[in-house]
C-alpha cells in the first residue's frame, strides 16, 4: 500500500504543465459536481419521506390512475 | 391526472437527462477503445524491446490520460438526476438498477485507480512485465465496469428477471442470472463496446493520418495506424454483427421501437427493408394508414423478413398492427393494454386500500394476484398502458397514439449509424491494403477522409443512443412504466436552470478536453525537452571576458 501510494505522490509531484491542467479541471469539477450541484440543485425527494411506507404511498400516487 | 401533468416538466427532465447522457457518452467511448489500443502497442514494445514503442504507447497515453480525466465523473450526475428528476422511477426499480450502478462505480474505482496509477506513473519504477499487465487489467477494467449500467439499460429496455412487491411498490431481483445473461443486456453490452472499440481506431487512424500529411512522425504512424485499422476491422465487422443480434432482439422485446426505427407502418409477409428513405408527415401516416408516410424509399423485397427471423416471407407486424391490433397475428391492440394495464393498477390501489382498511380478506385475495403468473402476464405485464386509460373512450382512442415514439428521429439516426459504419468498415480495408502495399501516403484525399471520419464515429455512436432511448419512448421501463409516470413532480425551473448549467460545464469540459487533445497531438510523439539556457550573471561576464583576453 505504501508502495502504491508512493507512485502517486511520486508520478503527480513529477508531473508535466499539461498533467497539472488537467488535474486543476478536474478538481474544479468535482468541486461543482458534488459541492455545488448535488447540496443545491439534486435533492432526493423521496428523502423527506419518514418510512418505506410513506415512499411507496408517494410514488403509488403518482403512477396509478387514481379511482374514478 | 395524467393530462394535467405538466408535459414542459417531462420535457426538461428528458432534455436535462439527454444532455447528461451524451455529454457523458462523448467521454467513455474513446477512454474503452484507446485503453486496448495502448494495450497492444504497449504489447508490442514488451516483445520487441524497440524503444519506439514505448515513446508511441507514451503518447496514445496522453491523450488517453486527459480523455479519462476530463470524462471522470460525468457519469454521476445522471445519478444525482435518478434521485431528483426520477424518483417514482428509482424506487419502481428497486434494487434492480442500483445494484449493477453500485457494481459499477465500485469496479471502476478500485480497478482504475490502482492499475491506472501504474500505467502513468509506474514506468521504470515496476517491472516492464507488471507495467504491461496494468495496462492490459485498465483496459479489461473499463470494459466490465461498462457492463453493469449496460445491464441495467437492458433491463429497461427489456425487465426480466423480478418480481412485483405490491406492499413496496417496488420491483424485486429474483433472478441476477437473468437480468446479467438476458439477449438484450448480451446484444447491449457487445454492441455498445464494440461500437467504442471502432471510435477509437477511427480516433487513432484519423490522428495518425494528420501526422502523415504534415510529413511527421511516419514510422510511427504508419505502426499506429495498421494496429488501429486491424482493431477497427475486426471491432467494425462484429459491431454489424451484434447490432444484428440486437436488433433482432428488438423486433421480439421492443416491437414499436423496431418498426418505428424500419419506418415500418403496414405489417406483410415478405416484409420490405428500406436501406434508405425520406420520411413526410408520419403523423398524419399514424392516423390514416393509406398514406404513404414515405416521400421516397428505396426498399429491398423481403430483407426485413429476413433479418428478423431468417425466412424472406415472414410476417413482420408494423405501427398499425401493434396498434390496432392483429387477431391472425395474436397482437392485441393497444387499447386492450390500455384497458388491462388499468386493471393492474386499480387492483395495486384496492390492495392498498384492504391493507388501511384491515380489510385482510381482500388484501389476500389481491396479493396472490401479483404472486400468480398467469395473472401478471396478463394484466401487470401491461401496467403502464394503464396510465392511459379514460373514462371517455374517444380519449383512450386518442392516447393510443402516445405509445408510437418519434418515428423519423428513429428511422433517420437508424439509417445514420448504419451508413457510417459501413463506411467505417470500407476505411479501415482501404487503408490496410495502402498500407501494406507502402503507398498511403500517395493518397492524401484518404488521409483528409480518414481525418474528417473522427467526427462520423462520434455523430455514428450517438446516433445509437438516440436510437436506443428515443425508440423505447413513452416507456423507461418497457411497457411498466412511461416517463411521465416516472418523473418527480418538481418546479420545472430548477431542471430547466440545471439543464442550463449543464449545459455550460459540459460544454466547456468538453473544449477543454479538445483543446489539450489538439495540443497535445500538435506537440507530437516525442515532447521536445526544454533546453536549458545558463544562467547570465555579472561574474559570468566578468570571466568570460578574463578568458577571451587570456585567449588575445
Amino acid at each position: 500500500m505504501n508502495k502504491f501510494l508512493k507512485l502517486y505522490i511520486d508520478g503527480i509531484r513529477n508531473m508535466p504543465q499539461w498533467g497539472r491542467t488537467v488535474w486543476i479541471i478536474i478538481f474544479i469539477k468535482l468541486l461543482i459536481f458534488f459541492v455545488v450541484m448535488k447540496l443545491l440543485f439534486f435533492p432526493n425527494i423521496l428523502n423527506k419521506y419518514q418510512n418505506d411506507k410513506e415512499k411507496s404511498d408517494y410514488v403509488i400516487e403518482h403512477i396509478c390512475q387514481p379511482k374514478k | 391526472m395524467f393530462d394535467s401533468l405538466n408535459l414542459s416538466l417531462v420535457d426538461w427532465s428528458r432534455v436535462q437527462f439527454a444532455l447528461t447522457a451524451m455529454y457523458h457518452w462523448l467521454f467513455v467511448p474513446l477512454t474503452l477503445g484507446l485503453s486496448f489500443i495502448i494495450a497492444f502497442i504497449e504489447t508490442k514494445y514488451y516483445r520487441t524491446g524497440d524503444e519506439e514503442w514505448k515513446k508511441l504507447t507514451k503518447f496514445w497515453m496522453r491523450i488517453f490520460g486527459v480523455n479519462f480525466a476530463i470524462g471522470v465523473a460525468t457519469g454521476l450526475i445522471l445519478e444525482f438526476e435518478f434521485g431528483t428528476n426520477w424518483s417514482n422511477y428509482s424506487w419502481f426499480v428497486g434494487d434492480i438498477f442500483g445494484a449493477p450502478l453500485a457494481i459499477e462505480g465500485i469496479m471502476a474505482f478500485f480497478m482504475e485507480t490502482i492499475f491506472i496509477a501504474v500505467m502513468f506513473f509506474g514506468w521504470e519504477k515496476v517491472s516492464k512485465r507488471f507495467h504491461l499487465l496494468s495496462t492490459w487489467l485498465t483496459a479489461i477494467g473499463s470494459s466490465l465496469s461498462a457492463l453493469w449500467i449496460l445491464v441495467a439499460n437492458a433491463w429497461m429496455q427489456n425487465p426480466v428477471g423480478m418480481r412485483f412487491n405490491p406492499d413496496t411498490v417496488r420491483n424485486e431481483m429474483i433472478d441476477f442470472w437473468a437480468v446479467l445473461f438476458s439477449p438484450t443486456a448480451i446484444s447491449k453490452f457487445t454492441h455498445t463496446l464494440l461500437s467504442s472499440f471502432v471510435l477509437a481506431s477511427i480516433f487513432v487512424v484519423g490522428v495518425s493520418a494528420w501526422y502523415l500529411l504534415k510529413n511527421r512522425h511516419i514510422i510511427e504512424s504508419k505502426r499506429s495506424m495498421k494496429i488501429a485499422s486491424v482493431f477497427g476491422l475486426i471491432a467494425i465487422v462484429l459491431t454489424i454483427y451484434t447490432g444484428d443480434t440486437s436488433a433482432r432482439d428488438v423486433a421480439s422485446t421492443q416491437p414499436m421501437k423496431f418498426a418505428a426505427m424500419e419506418a415500418h407502418f403496414v405489417g406483410r409477409n415478405g416484409a420490405p427493408l428500406k436501406a434508405f428513405g425520406i420520411t413526410r408527415d408520419v403523423e398524419g401516416a399514424l392516423r390514416n394508414m393509406d398514406k404513404d408516410p414515405m416521400l421516397m424509399s428505396i426498399e429491398l423485397p423481403g430483407v426485413l423478413s429476413f433479418l428478423t427471423d431468417y425466412h424472406f416471407d415472414s410476417f413482420v407486424p408494423g405501427i398499425k398492427d401493434l396498434l390496432y391490433g392483429n387477431e391472425n397475428k395474436n397482437i392485441i391492440s393497444v387499447f386492450d393494454k390500455i384497458e388491462r394495464g388499468y386493471i393492474a393498477q386499480q387492483s395495486l390501489l384496492d390492495y392498498k386500500k384492504a391493507i388501511k382498511e384491515g380489510d385482510f380478506t381482500q388484501s389476500d385475495f389481491l396479493r396472490t394476484q401479483f404472486e400468480d403468473r398467469n395473472w401478471t402476464n396478463k394484466y401487470f405485464k401491461y401496467f403502464g398502458y394503464g396510465s392511459y386509460f379514460s373514462e371517455d373512450k374517444a380519449v383512450q382512442s386518442e392516447n393510443v397514439f402516445k405509445v408510437v415514439p418519434p418515428i423519423s428521429i428513429s428511422f433517420y439516426t437508424f439509417h445514420i449509424m448504419v451508413f457510417l459504419g459501413l463506411w467505417f468498415m470500407v476505411l479501415f480495408i482501404v487503408i490496410l491494403f495502402l498500407l501494406k502495399k507502402d503507398i498511403l501516403q500517395k493518397y492524401r484525399w484518404i488521409l483528409w477522409a480518414a481525418l474528417f471520419t473522427i467526427p462520423l464515429s462520434y455523430i455514428a455512436s450517438e446516433s445509437g443512443w438516440v436510437i436506443s432511448e428515443v425508440g423505447r419512448q413513452p416507456w423507461i421501463i418497457q411497457d411498466l412504466m412511461t416517463t411521465s409516470q416516472a418523473v418527480t413532480h418538481i418546479e420545472t425551473y430548477p431542471v430547466m436552470l440545471t439543464c442550463m448549467l449543464f449545459a455550460l460545464i459540459f460544454t466547456a469540459l468538453l473544449v477543454a478536453d479538445i483543446k489539450i487533445i489538439i495540443n497535445q497531438i500538435k506537440i507530437g510523439i516525442e515532447p521536445k525537452a526544454k533546453k536549458i539556457e545558463p544562467k547570465t550573471t555579472k561574474s559570468s561576464i566578468e570571466s568570460k571576458s578574463k578568458i577571451n583576453k587570456k585567449e588575445d
